[in-house]
Formats: C-alpha cells, sequence, structure tokens
C-alpha cells in the first residue's frame, strides 16, 4: 500500500511535467522557475535543519564504544571503535561516512532447532548502499560539466573512468546503471524481506522511486531519445549564471520531466529522511570520543538537583550508626 | 559432559518450557505496527509504581494503579504533560533530536535485539520501538507528518499508544547493540531514556525500578540496607572468610582519611553468587593492606535513577563525590558493575564534578597513575587488578580454579558505554587455567544482554527475561558442549542477579561468578591455612569426590 501510494505520486510528477509542457507549454515554470524555487528550498532547508541540530546541545558524551578503551599502558586500544581522541573520532566518522563501516559489520541470525541460534555476516545491505550512494555521488558530479564552460579536466577523467566499459554510442557510463540496479535492489528488498517491509513508510517508497524516475529518465535521455544537448547546456549555464537567454521551446519534453523529478528530489529533501546525510555528522553516538573520564564534558544546562545529604542520612540513622560502631559527625 | 546425567530445566513460575518458549515465529503480523494495538501479555510486564516510592522522590502523580487496568489515573491534561516534555527534551538532547529525524529504516537493527530474537515480536525490532515515538513526534513536532500524517508515518498520542510507549519501553534493556550496527549510530537506549523520563512525568514507572531508586535516595542503596545491615551483612562474609582461609580481616566503613573510598553495587552485599565477589574484594583489599573504607551512605555503585530519568540518576549519584570530600578520600574505586560504569564513565563528572578535591588516581601498590580516570578520579576495580597482576604483586594459584572452565560475559554497558573488554580478560586468565570465549558474535561490542537490565529483572515478567536471554544463554549452551564450560564469569552486579536463572532454565549446570571472587579463590595470602574449599564452600580438587 504504501509502495503503491508512492509509486503513484512519482507517476503522477511525470505526468504533471508532461502536461505542463505538452499541453500548458510552461516551458519558462518548469525550466526556469521550479529549479530555482527547489534549489532555494533545498539550501534553505537544509541548512536551517543543520543550524537547528547543530544549535541543540549535547548534554552528556555518550559515544558507542565498539572496542577496547584507552586505559593502561600495556593494554592495546581500539583507536578507531573507541576512539580517545579527536583524530580517532576523525577516523571513525571517515570510515563510518565513506565506507559506511558500521554496515559493513552486519549480521544475521537463524534459530535452528534445539535451540541453536546462529550468526552469519551479511554485507548485501552494505554493498547495495554503498553502491547506491557513490553511484549516485558520480552522477551528481558528472553533471558539473552542465554548469561549468570550459568544462574542468577533473571531469574528463571521471567520465573515463566512468566509462572504461567503452560500449555503445554514446558510450555507457557504470555510474547511471549501477545507480539504477542499487536502487532497485534497495526498493526489492524492501518489499522481499518482511521484517523491512514491516517497518517501511511512504516515506521510505516514495524517494526510492523518485530517484528510480530520475536515474530512468536520465538514462532515457542519455541513450534513447534524442535531446538538443546544445540548448540543454545553454539553458543550464544559463541558469548557473542568473542569465537564461534560450528558446526553451527548443528542448524535448523528457529533459524537462528529468529536471522536475530532479527539483522535486531537492527540494524534498529537507523534509524526508534523506536528511541523514547531514544528520550522521552529527550522531553523538558516534562523533565524540570516549574520553569523559580523563576530561570533564560541561552540561551547558547543568543544573542543580535536590538531594538527600549526608547529615538528613545520619540524623535518620545515627543511633543505628553508632550501635553498629560506625563514625558519625555529631555524638 | 555428555556421560554425565542430564539436569533438568529450573522452570518458574507461569513461563513456558524451554522446547515450547524457543518455538518463536518471525513472520510479521498482517496488520501494519500502527494498526495493531498493544496487548499486555502476562509475563511481559513489571507492576506499577507504588506511591509511596515517588513521593520519596518528588515525583509527579503517586496512586495505587495497575498496569492492567484499563483506568491508569492520569492528570486530565496527560497529553499536554507529555508533549511539552517532549519538545523540552527535543531541545535539550541533540542525540534525541537527531535520532528523531535520521532513521532511513534500513533494518540492519532489526535482528539486534535479544528481545526481538526471543520473542519475534516485531515491536521489539529496535527501528519499530523507536518509531513508536517517533510517529508521535511526526505528528506533532514535523511539517510532512501533520500534513501528510499517516502517510509520513505521523499518528496521535492516544491512550492506546501510551500504553504502547510502557509496554514496550520496558521491554528494552537499554543494551545499545542496535546502535553498533546502525549506520547512523542510533542508540535506542537513547530513545527509551527519553521515552521513560516521559513516562515517569505521568508517574508511570514500573515499582521494581522506583522502589529501588526511592531506597538509594533516603538508604543510600537499592536494597535498602541500613547501616548496620551492610556491616552486618559484611561481617557474615568475613566470618566465612575466616573459616576458609583462617584469617580474619577489618575493614572500615564511613572512615575519614582513608586514601581510598571504594563504591560498590549493593546487590553483592545481598545474594549469592554476588556475596561471593564482595568476599573477593575483601580478600583482596586485605592482602594489599589498602587503605581504604566502605560508605553506608554512598553504598551504591549502581543507578536505578538512570533507568528512571536524568535528574533522579544525578540525585543519586551525587552521593559518591559527596562522601568521598566528606571523609577527604584521594580518589574512588568501583566494583564490578554494568550499568554503574556507564554512569560513572559517561555522566557522573558532567553531573556532579569537578572533582577538583580528589587527585589523579594512583595505585599505593604499583605506582601506577590511571591516566583515563584523571578528570572522573574513579578507577574499575578490573583495571586495578589487572595492573596488579601485570606488575607481579600478588601470589596466584590458578589451579585453585581448576574444577572451573569459564567463559566471560561482557556486560552491555562496560563493553558498548565504556570498553572494559581486556582487563578483566586478562584477569580471568591468569587465575583460571581454563578459559574459553563464546561466538565472536555473542562477545565484546557484539555482546547480548543477559536480558534484565535496565531495571527489568523483576519475577513478574519471567517470560520476558527467559525470552530476552536467550541468545546470551544460547551462546553459553555452545561452549558447555564444545569445551565442557561450567562457570559464566561477568562483571556486573544485575548480571550476578539475573544470569543464575536464566542458565538454571536454559543452560542448567552452568554456574556463575564475578571475576574477583576467582581472583579471590586463586590468591595465596599471607599466613593463611592450607585453604580446602573456595569461597562458595565447595571442595578445591576437583569433582568434589
Amino acid at each position: 500500500m504504501n509502495a503503491l501510494l508512492s509509486l503513484v505520486a512519482v507517476i503522477a510528477l511525470v505526468l504533471i511535467a508532461f502536461i505542463g509542457i505538452k499541453i500548458a507549454n510552461l516551458h519558462f515554470l518548469f525550466g526556469v522557475v521550479i529549479p530555482y524555487a527547489a534549489i532555494a528550498t533545498f539550501l534553505i532547508g537544509v541548512i536551517y535543519r543543520a543550524v537547528k541540530w547543530g544549535r541543540t546541545p549535547v548534554p552528556f558524551r555518550i559515544p558507542t564504544t565498539c572496542g577496547q578503551q584507552k586505559s593502561l599502558p600495556w593494554i592495546k586500544q581500539a583507536k578507531l571503535d573507541n576512539p580517545s581522541s579527536t583524530s580517532g573520532v576523525i577516523g571513525r566518522m571517515l570510515l563510518e561516512v565513506f565506507l559506511f563501516r558500521s554496515l559493513f559489520s552486519n549480521t544475521k541470525f537463524e534459530l535452528k532447532e534445539g535451540p541453536k541460534i546462529a550468526y552469519g555476516s551479511t554485507k548485501w545491505l552494505w554493498l547495495g548502499g554503498l553502491a547506491f550512494h557513490w553511484s549516485f555521488f558520480v552522477v551528481l558530479v558528472r553533471h558539473i560539466r552542465l554548469f561549468t564552460e570550459p568544462v574542468p579536466s577533473f571531469l574528463h577523467s571521471i567520465e573515463v573512468l566512468d566509462g572504461f566499459l567503452q560500449v555503445g554510442v554514446p558510450g555507457v557510463l557504470i555510474s547511471g546503471v549501477v545507480l539504477l540496479l542499487a536502487v532497485t535492489y534497495l526498493f526489492l528488498r524492501r518489499v522481499f524481506i518482511p521484517e523491512v517491509r514491516y517497518i517501511s513508510l511512504a516515506a521510505d517508497y516514495f524517494p526510492l522511486f523518485l530517484i528510480m524516475s530520475v536515474a530512468l529518465s536520465g538514462i532515457l535521455m542519455r541513450y534513447f531519445l534524442r535531446v538538443d544537448l546544445v540548448s540543454i547546456k545553454e539553458l543550464t549555464i544559463g541558469l548557473a549564471s542568473f542569465s537564461v537567454a534560450v528558446s526553451l521551446e527548443k528542448i524535448s519534453v523528457i529533459f524537462y520531466i528529468h529536471l522536475f523529478l530532479v527539483s522535486t528530489l531537492f527540494a524534498y529533501i529537507p523534509f524526508s529522511k534523506i536528511m541523514h546525510l547531514g544528520g550522521v555528522f552529527l550522531s553523538p553516538t558516534r562523533n565524540l570520543a570516549n574520553n569523559s573520564r580523563m576530561e570533564r564534558h560541561i552540561n551547558p544546562w547543568n543544573y542543580p538537583v535536590k538531594v538527600h545529604t549526608y547529615e538528613e542520612y545520619e540524623d535518620d540513622f545515627r543511633e543505628k550508626m553508632k550501635d553498629a560502631g560506625i563514625p558519625v559527625e555529631k555524638e | 559432559m555428555a556421560e554425565e546425567a542430564k539436569i533438568p530445566p529450573k522452570v518458574p513460575k507461569g513461563v513456558p518450557f524451554p522446547d515450547e518458549l524457543s518455538k518463536i515465529d518471525y513472520t510479521p503480523p498482517g496488520t501494519g505496527w500502527m494498526d495493531t494495538p498493544v496487548k499486555f501479555k502476562q509475563g511481559f510486564w513489571c507492576y506499577g509504581s507504588k506511591a509511596k516510592n515517588l513521593e520519596t522522590v518528588d515525583f509527579p502523580n503517586p496512586r495505587q494503579w495497575l498496569p492492567a487496568d484499563e483506568d491508569w489515573k492520569l492528570p486530565e491534561n496527560w497529553q499536554e504533560i507529555v508533549l511539552k516534555g517532549f519538545k523540552e527534551r527535543l531541545d535539550k538532547y541533540r542525540s534525541f533530536k537527531v535520532f528523531m529525524d535520521i532513521c532511513v529504516r534500513c533494518g540492519a537493527c532489526a535482528d539486534k535485539c535479544h528481545f526481538f530474537i526471543g520473542s519475534g515480536d516485531p515491536k521489539n525490532m529496535p527501528v519499530v520501538r523507536a518509531e513508536l515515538l517517533r510517529s508521535v513526534y511526526r505528528g506533532n513536532f514535523t511539517k510532512a507528518g501533520k500534513i501528510l500524517g499517516k502517510l509520513a508515518g505521523a499518528r496521535e498520542l492516544t491512550y492506546s499508544v501510551l500504553k504502547e510507549w510502557w509496554y514496550y519501553f520496558f521491554q528494552c534493556t537499554e543494551c545499545r547493540r542496535c546502535s553498533v550496527f546502525c549506520p547512523y549510530g542510533i542508540d535506542t537506549a537513547e530513545i527509551t531514556m527519553m521515552a521513560r523520563e516521559l513516562l515517569n512525568l505521568l508517574g508511570l514507572n514500573t515499582d521494581w525500578i522506583s522502589g529501588p531508586a526511592a531506597n538509594c535516595y533516603m538508604k543510600g542503596n537499592h536494597l535498602g540496607l541500613e547501616p548496620h545491615a551492610i556491616t552486618g551483612n559484611i561481617e557474615y562474609m568475613l566470618d566465612d572468610i575466616e573459616s576458609i582461609t583462617g584469617i580474619r580481616i577489618k575493614p572500615t566503613f564511613n572512615r575519614k582519611g582513608a586514601e581510598i573510598l571504594f563504591v560498590t553495587p549493593s546487590g553483592d552485599l545481598f545474594a549469592d553468587p554476588g556475596t561471593f565477589t564482595a568476599m573477593g574484594y575483601l580478600i583482596l583489599f586485605h592482602e594489599l593492606g589498602l587503605d581504604y573504607t566502605w560508605s553506608t551512605y554512598a553504598s551504591e555503585g549502581g543507578n536505578f535513577g538512570f533507568f528512571t530519568s536524568m535528574e533522579l540518576a544525578k540525585r543519586l549519584n551525587s552521593k559518591i563525590y559527596a562522601e568521598a570530600k566528606r571523609l577527604g578520600v584521594k580518589w574512588i574505586l568501583g566494583g564490578e558493575c554494568g550499568h554503574m560504569w556507564r554512569v560513572i564513565n559517561q555522566y557522573m563528572d558532567t553531573w556532579n564534578g569537578p572533582a577538583d578535591f580528589l587527585q589523579a588516581p594512583k595505585s599505593p601498590i604499583t605506582g601506577t597513575v590511571f591516566e583515563n580516570a584523571r578528570a572522573t578520579k574513579m578507577v574499575h576495580i578490573a583495571e586495578f587488578t589487572a595492573d596488579l597482576i601485570k606488575h607481579g604483586k600478588l601470589k596466584l594459584d590458578p589451579r585453585r580454579n581448576d574444577p572451573l572452565k569459564v567463559t566471560f560475559h561482557d556486560s552491555c554497558n562496560t563493553s558498548r558505554g565504556m570498553g572494559i573488554l581486556e582487563e578483566p580478560r586478562y584477569i580471568i586468565k591468569n587465575v583460571c587455567n581454563h578459559f574459553y570465549e563464546m561466538d565472536e558474535n555473542t562477545i565484546r561490542e557484539k555482546t547480548f544482554c543477559c536480558g534484565s537490565g535496565s531495571g527489568l529483572n523483576a519475577s513478574e515478567n519471567m517470560e520476558l527475561r527467559m525470552r530476552g536471554g536467550l541468545p546470551r544463554a544460547n551462546a553459553v549452551k555452545d561452549v558447555v558442549e564444545k569445551y565442557g564450560v561450567n562457570m559464566l564469569a561477568n562483571i556486573c552486579a544485575i548480571d550476578r542477579a539475573a544470569l543464575p536463572p536464566l542458565m538454571d532454565y536454559w543452560v542448567p549446570g552452568v554456574g556463575v561468578t564475578g571475576v574477583h571472587e576467582l581472583v579471590a579463590n586463586a590468591l595465596v595470602m599471607k599466613g593463611e591455612k592450607e585453604r580446602t574449599t573456595n569461597l562458595r564452600g565447595q571442595p578445591l580438587q576437583g569433582n568434589g569426590g
């Protein structure tokens, strides 16, 4: 149900763009206004969310320690999994952000007769997630060529690497294909793994379908439907330099569909779980050193609390203490 | 092991037999979790807090109530109270705010929870446990949730949702195992702690938590041992030690001017096998001639306030520094306990420090300065003892522990909220000849909870505890079958209380011990008589005839 609704929503988006261009002729709206509005929403939204997180205090030092603490000098500390210094934390975060280290250690269990519980390593989610995020990143970087003139040279190297298969005309770029495969895998596991299906919300399917449609429309445009690349580049350069002077009608509808889907994705990010890309940096269980016995951590809102003092305690038990031979303050 | 007669399991009242309990169905129900109202199952929940225990610590809504009752006798504006408390905590804890926002429901945590593995209840998947709270967060504090409602995973805070919170947030032991596997480190313990704070705004604690917390507030320890009871209990231990070793130990209490204040969970002063661990401390400190004192005021290392609210945790914890200051000690030594060490490692100094009236801890025996505790000024006894052994300061005869085939259970809090993994292992390997590790997926940072942590070690929720303890017990069973393990060592007082019934149920024949019981058994004391039994009074030479 959640999946179906999300699919319908994405199909509706495609139709909106199609009708908007083909029937209503709203080229300027879809080519200029909506992209600007989307980018503005994205930037303001993401900054707003990040600032809101950043302003929320971190009262306690609560890293999840995943290895040996720093203690006696002859005991080997797990410097990455249980960091006690900033460099350790940076290392831990880098491995987490770029290589999804926690997911790498993922396990699955099986309850057999006996009972006997067996655990095994499972790397599919890690692999699928890594493929998805990295290919998405490469695709995004490749699009820089649309906004720059001349195109920076590092993009050429990326494209050479990306097109290493050297098949097809134009040459197949592996990143787009991997993105589509990975996002499809992420969707299928949501549908076919019972636990994952059980926890999946519409808000989980919608971004997957949206990204799938972005990738599909992009691939269609590159390999199957002819588009006027020169005009598109004129438009994108124009957008980047705030001076659009191209005749928008020359560009075919598939481009507008792609652009509208991308715009929706960008505008959606600040309101969605996709914000995890910023949140992961601020997660107190990962980005803090386990050093609160070595160095004092301050809670900015620490306040005095009512305590039961020793004096009150002694008043309650003085006679019993004296009888038991325990020293007291007041005889 | 195979040729020995099989010991039958001890099945607590009302709990199905192990064969039956281990038939677990993991298929999620047909209805979504939002559309499946909570059903309270006998054996899964604890009694509600008694009015007097809430009054002792000035908590709201003290009254007589039963969780099974329809009417929980809540104040009329209970929703307003909860939502106001929710907002307040979102603004005070970045962890809470971020963890409400960034979960992508990838499912990596789903099968990491011992309660899910043991029960198959999908609401025990950490992600769903958190969603119970997140759904209300979205419905009340996010734009998408307010506009899209259920589509965005949002829902209203109803009476039924509140009951669901109570049922499931007292089915989480705050063990943090899920947070190890989460790609963003989302920690269900943080979420459970916040949920329990919200529930406590309405007087909705369990009495197994609020009772010990009230005791600790007034009497200094969870068990409510009054000063003379503490000295009395220790006196019994001293008698036993004398009859086993021939040495009469004379510890001191509330003594000003001692070098070290020793704080340990009160559970070890009360019942087997914790008392054997306490005897271990007494023997070790005597042998070292340590200038230390016990305190009857700060007579609790553990902190059931921590299972209630941050504020109550701080109020209970304050006694440790206050007493160290009053007595004028130089530093503090802490006994074997799980959540106690999470609190000391990650909270104590922040709450109640700076402990600038103390000195950086220095072992008077080896001269080692415990640099890792230079701010908090409190040293874990396993660090202290490992250092002694490394410096050759203890005369040890590990053969005395030869009848034992030992494995080690890492406690949740000491492994995932501190990382004291090698110290206890180093000690055990020096005092025992037979040590075997369990499956690597069930130890160290991946360790499984005893199933009874965070104040769930009551007797009315035994089925939950046996289910939650299944993964731990099952890993023990594995080393029993492989190596003939017969003793489960640990550094946690709740383990020492909770693991014996768990072993009797799933792996009968396996005992439970603190690490310092093993140390004291192996420790050759100056002037001791020839020992014929261990601290439990069992004959030293193997089979016992």
